[in-house]
């Protein structure tokens, strides 16, 4: 006994800091397990935590324990149902003490005070290069948000409005939410990849990109909680209980309830319900408002995605007249995917009837065009000397400009990082080459 | 009560001699169905014998009985949900097979071997649990129905998908075995507080789904499991460990449980945050919506399920459930609310936040009905319109739409969703 405790008093001290609470019983010893998953735990005094190899030990050790530890864990008992609680005191002995080190491996929760935080800080500038990296392909360059994907950034001021667009700048109460989800679960298919560092600058771009913190910001463990969250006061606790349960909890009507009934919508007029068997029906449909899914609430329902997730079976792909019509009509096709790549452009560039100059200049018939002559824009001088030495915007100047723009044009003031993918420069390509001058 | 028993009998003549009429018509042999008058095949040869397949499935004919999902929901099947065919189930237990998914990272596939479940924590001694030493503690049985919150969050802003099984399929039901929450807190050395103390629970798969239990809740009838309807949980629905949190949002039902907390608030997770909470009309947004109030849908008929018989006798079922305690009545109206008829429980009483299913023997005249359900509870609750949960909560709302269903059945016996005034 004396042994154990010599033993074990340091690791004793060490999980109470850690855990950052006084409550340790006399009777409860935190064990130090050299190693987990080697199947060695060790028992603690008093039979509290026991080792598979050893369960007859274990058995007396229990027999032994409830005139020890009677007093106490009486008390500490909840209320357990009879059948649930033998009289062994809700204390079984079964598991083995967790690690320090196995504790701070599993939790990594942050919570919204911050507690949880890991040492370390990270730049909107490195975030941005980590972003595009690491998130982009879902969330856009700028965290607007890719087909179905959670939009991240934008939404300021929606969350009354008929479709409320919910992101971390419109939405979001908590900056810790952010940080933890990112730095536990994200990215998709690779979580738990990113250092403390790298999730601090990820956390700073998206806020970079909701216009909550300037270009030069660095986020740290220190400053962390001086951000302040739009939204942080938008939240009750659920009031069903006050405002709808008094309303319904009464005797209700069961004759001559109504005057009238009238049909007032129709599932089949919206018709976005899956086919049971193959063809694959055209989701034409799919109004904006038609659709709050749980995830992504489903605005961007296009045609396109539609069918392209064609259910399991249908297998003859090519007898399909959808995927017909898809390749004779290729050009339109192109023209459509290049608008929904376009949507990365959007924030800095418009195009079509009434385009203006914003952030970036109005792109109308900028294939054949001269690069750095729209009138009223103020470009780069790197891009009006590209201009000057003969540079003109065709398909293939334009696609080597947005594979990589800061390589492609030294200097230039796009802040865009560039398409990865051909078939997205081709299709942007495609939709920028429909609108004339 | 004997004139109704007349009118169903002679229904139920006329419809025997119309369909022999139309046997004589075309069999010269012998008088009557041939499936009666012909030896078939089934009857003169020789079925599969046993271990023919050492678990089996529905047989094929059956074979549309099938989760489905919505496509256009979700940007990847892997971050998706899908829905249990309710409109082709009976009784009140949902088949793990057919039970619907919910993943936000894939459903993972971890040994029992390879599992531990991690407990920490404020006032408790930290413990790693292997699967054999969950094996080792008292279990109970419980039947559960367990619904996510955005169960039906497509109709909201109108009907929308046409069959129960789109419109309310992310719900199923269940015998759940496993070892109640407060067993191994209490191993753990937790003292019983429940003021101002939480349960954090979160899942071993890449989303690691996190949620916040209010301690209250965690001491009264949270489940640790490990089966379903008597056998192991299926991958997708956790295998080998989730939590069973009773009467409440599905999300909260961590799967792949891999670590319990106690903490003294809550952890504010990006899915009781930005998910799972309900914007109302002036923008604000409810959060902690966590239980499931009393909700009904009649699944047959049903758009999937329409009345293929012609009139006369029909039964018209459904279920209804309630996060609150026992659904006592469901009433069930075929004029789109003007007036309800009480219908028949599956049990006298349904069990406690279980799926109970309900029965309406009727005789279907032909012409059309507006068919709708109602479901009480034993608070008292009775399930609101569409209309009813718009005044409160508005348009925005995505969860929790527990309104009344209603299904349009024409004159050929088939059946759409519809919204109506």
């Amino acid at each position: 006994m004396s042994k154990f405790l010599n033993i074990f008093a340091p690791a004793l001290g060490g999980t109470a800091t850690l855990l950052g609470a006084a409550y340790i019983a006399a009777d409860q010893f935190v064990v130090d397990v050299p190693a987990p998953l080697r199947g060695q735990a060790i028992p603690a005094a008093e039979a509290q935590t026991t080792p598979e190899p050893v369960a007859e030990e274990a058995a007396q050790a229990t027999d032994a324990a409830p005139a020890e530890v009677a007093p106490e864990a009486a008390e500490s008992q909840p209320q357990a149902p009879a059948e649930a609680a033998p009289v062994v005191l809700a204390k079984f002995g079964l598991g083995r003490p967790a690690t320090d080190d196995e504790i701070a491996a599993w939790d990594v929760k942050v919570m919204p005070d911050g507690r949880g935080l890991p040492e370390g800080s990270g730049s909107v500038e490195d975030g941005e290069a980590l972003f595009s990296e690491n998130c982009a392909v879902c969330h856009g360059e700028f965290a607007e948000g890719s087909g179905n994907w959670p939009k991240l950034a934008g939404g300021d001021g929606t969350l009354a409005d008929e479709d409320p667009l919910k992101t971390v700048g419109s939405y979001w109460p908590y900056l810790s939410t952010t940080f933890d989800y990112i730095h536990r679960s994200m990215p998709f298919g690779a979580a738990q990849t990113l250092s403390a560092d790298d999730t601090y600058a990820i956390t700073a771009y998206i806020l970079y990109s909701n216009f909550m913190v300037d270009e030069d910001f660095v986020l740290t463990r220190e400053n962390f909680l001086e951000v302040e969250m739009p939204n942080a006061e938008g939240f009750i606790v659920d009031d069903r209980a006050e405002t709808e349960y008094p309303q319904w909890r009464a005797e209700p009507c069961m004759e001559n309830c109504k005057d009238s009934v009238e049909i007032t919508m129709r599932a089949t007029v919206l018709d976005v319900t899956p086919e049971e068997e193959g063809a694959a029906e055209e989701v034409a449909q799919v109004t904006e408002a038609a659709a709050p899914a749980e995830e992504a609430q489903a605005e961007e329902a296009t045609v396109e995605t539609v069918a392209a997730e064609e259910p399991a079976t249908q297998e003859a792909a090519p007898e399909d007249p959808a995927a017909e019509d898809t390749m004779a009509a290729a050009d339109p096709e192109l023209i459509a995917a290049g608008e929904k790549v376009f949507k990365k452009c959007k924030a800095c560039h418009q195009v079509g009837a009434g385009a203006e100059n914003k952030t970036g200049p109005q792109l109308n018939g900028i294939m054949g065009r001269t690069a750095g002559t729209v009138e009223g824009f103020k470009y780069s001088k790197a891009m009006s000397e590209a201009g000057e030495g003969g540079l003109v915007w065709n398909t293939e100047t334009l696609a080597g400009f947005l594979a990589k723009p800061k390589a492609y044009l030294k200097g230039t003031k796009m802040s865009f990082n560039g398409l990865r993918k051909e078939d997205d420069i081709a299709a942007v390509e495609a939709y920028l080459g429909s609108f004339a001058e | 009560m004997s004139d109704d028993l007349k009118i169903s009998r002679r229904a139920v003549l006329a419809g025997s001699a119309a369909a022999a009429a139309g046997t004589l018509a075309t069999q010269a042999r012998a008088e009557g169905d041939p499936l009666i008058t012909e030896p078939q095949d089934w009857a003169m040869s020789l079925g599969e014998g046993v271990d023919a397949t050492p678990y089996g499935m529905p047989i094929e004919y059956e074979g549309d009985v099938i989760r489905r999902n919505v496509p256009w929901l979700t940007a990847d099947p892997i971050s998706s949900i899908n829905f249990t065919p309710i409109h082709a189930l009976d009784g009140t237990i949902t088949p793990q097979g057919c039970a619907f998914e919910r993943h936000h990272s894939g459903a993972i596939e971890l040994r029992k071997e390879d599992y531990r479940l991690m407990i920490n924590g404020l006032d408790l001694q930290p413990l790693v649990f292997t699967y054999a030493d969950l094996e080792r503690f008292p279990r109970e049985n419980h039947v559960y129905f367990c619904e996510c919150a955005a169960n039906t969050g497509m109709e909201w802003a109108g009907a929308q998908l046409n069959g129960a099984q789109f419109t309310h399929g992310m719900i199923h039901n269940m015998e759940y075995t496993g070892i109640p929450l407060r067993t191994l807190l209490a191993e753990a050395g937790y003292d019983g507080a429940t003021e101002g103390r939480w349960v954090y629970v979160e899942g071993a798969d890449a989303s690691s789904n996190g949620r916040s239990i209010p301690m209250e809740k965690a001491l009264d009838d949270v489940l640790v499991a490990f089966k379903a309807n008597g056998e192991a949980l299926r991958k997708e629905h956790g295998y080998p460990v989730r939590l069973v949190v009773p009467g409440w949002e599905g999300n909260m039902w961590v799967k792949w449980l891999r670590r319990i907390e106690v903490t003294d608030a809550a952890v504010e997770s990006r899915e009781e945050t930005s998910k799972y909470t309900d914007t109302l009309a002036d923008g604000t947004s409810r959060k902690w919506t966590w239980v499931m109030d009393a909700k009904s849908v009649v699944t047959s008929p049903s758009p999937q399920a329409p009345i293929t018989h012609g009139p006369g006798p029909l039964v018209i079922t459904g279920m209804a459930w309630s996060g609150h305690g026992r659904i006592t009545r469901v009433d069930v109206s075929k004029d789109g609310g003007k007036t309800w008829e009480t219908a028949r429980l599956g049990r006298t009483q349904g069990d406690t936040k279980a799926l109970t299913r309900f029965y309406l023997d009727t005789e279907w005249d032909g012409s059309e009905m507006l068919l709708q359900s109602r479901a009480m509870d034993e608070t008292g609750y009775v399930q609101p319109t569409k209309a009813q949960l718009r005044e409160v909560r508005g348009l925005n709302s995505v969860y929790h739409n527990n309104c009344i269903q209603t299904w349009h059945v024409n004159t050929d016996g088939s059946a759409e969703n519809v919204e109506v005034s």
